[in-house]
């Protein structure tokens, strides 16, 4: 049952994904066309529910239905881990901004302490 | 704005600016320590003219309690975490003019400030560009047998991942020269800061130096302590990209 081997690896796939990578275009389009052909192969599979049988016999799984279940699955864990890997990206550019906003409010108010100190009114 | 600008010496009333260091600025990341942080300010202030509170979104008035001792506080929106603090007290630092070193210091009460002092006349008179606290290299520190072992694994992490061969990790009291500090940019938010500042500074290859400190738990700082279950978040926060 070789389809045990490609779930493995599916699976070690996305740890390394999650461990390694950071968000680039590349991704991106990697991603975008995933997504594509995810549409694609689900339009083919509601119109031909044959060809997933098959595809899943192809690859040492008894029913149909098996396959599409493990499938979501992984499909389902890089949906979070790649929202894991945004919320991530957001927070730290989220920090950044708020850490910009604190530092310019201190850098005014030495500004103006400095220029009343030469100019006392 | 409702705020007005702190004084430009700060410093609490009547207290002299003579001999006191002119080239070290203290930074303070502070979050919820109303009844400690006072103190603590006061005491570096006797010995250092630049003390820096970076406020990360107290709600029990830190800030003000900061502010009446005497600091220059900084505030953060809202809480963004030890290390966001830490990151913005080091980055205003280390742009004032006449800047030399800067000191990372608790707010809780559990650093001394004598080995602040020592930890700077170590810096001066070896040259070097960065002084870790360590509470390892002497049996003065006694933390409990678990807390001892999370922080050795966080030491043999550190050592692993950061090539530095120091006895102590996540030790907050940190002496770092300007030109070091220019190397830090924490990313990490919360704990791990801690682990990524040891690496940055490493980094820089600059001459580092450790420091026997001693760190005391008082009840007060034992009950706001790092859980050990947190020590499982800074591994995770620090291995995810």
């Amino acid at each position: 049952m070789w389809f045990q081997l490609l779930l493995v690896l599916a699976l070690v796939a996305i740890a390394a994904y999650l461990l390694r990578s950071t968000p680039n275009a590349k991704h991106l389009a990697i991603r975008r066309l995933v997504v594509f052909l995810g549409l694609a192969a689900g339009i083919v599979v509601v119109v031909a529910p044959g060809v997933l049988t098959s595809m899943a016999r192809a690859v040492g799984i008894g029913r149909g239905a098996d396959l599409l279940f493990y499938t979501a699955i992984v499909a389902g864990l890089v949906y979070v881990v790649n929202e894991y890997k945004r919320s991530v990206q957001l927070a730290r550019a989220n920090t950044q901004l708020a850490r910009e906003l604190a530092l310019t409010e201190a850098r005014l108010q030495d500004r103006i302490a400095e220029l009343e100190r030469k100019e006392p009114s | 704005m409702a705020r007005m600008p702190t004084a430009p010496e700060p410093g609490p009333a009547g207290a002299s600016t003579v001999g006191r260091e002119p080239t070290v600025w203290v930074v303070i990341p502070l979050f919820n320590e109303a009844t400690v942080v006072g103190r603590v300010i006061e005491e570096l202030l006797t010995t250092f003219q630049h003390v820096v509170c970076v406020d990360d979104g107290s709600t029990d008035g830190s800030a003000e309690v900061a502010e009446a001792a005497g600091a220059r506080v900084i505030r953060h929106p809202y809480n963004l975490g030890q290390g966001a603090a830490l990151q913005t007290g080091i980055s205003y630092a280390r742009e004032q003019p006449g800047a030399e070193y800067i000191i990372t210091f608790d707010a809780d009460g559990q650093h001394r400030l004598v080995d602040a002092q020592a930890m700077v006349a170590l810096a001066r008179a070896e040259k070097a560009a960065i002084v870790f606290g360590s509470r390892f290299l002497d049996d003065r520190t006694k933390p409990g047998a678990l807390k001892r072992l999370v922080l050795k694994t966080a030491v043999l992490v550190t050592n692993l991942t950061t090539g530095l061969t120091l006895t102590d990790a996540h030790n907050g009291l940190r002496v770092i020269r300007t030109d070091a500090a220019r190397a830090v940019n924490l990313k990490q938010d919360r704990m791990a800061h801690a682990t990524e500042i040891v690496l940055q500074l490493g980094r820089t290859r600059l001459p580092y130096r450790e420091f026997p400190v001693e760190v005391l738990y008082t009840d007060y700082s034992r009950a706001k302590g790092q859980s050990l279950l947190n020590s499982i978040n800074i591994l995770v926060d620090l291995v995810i990209n």
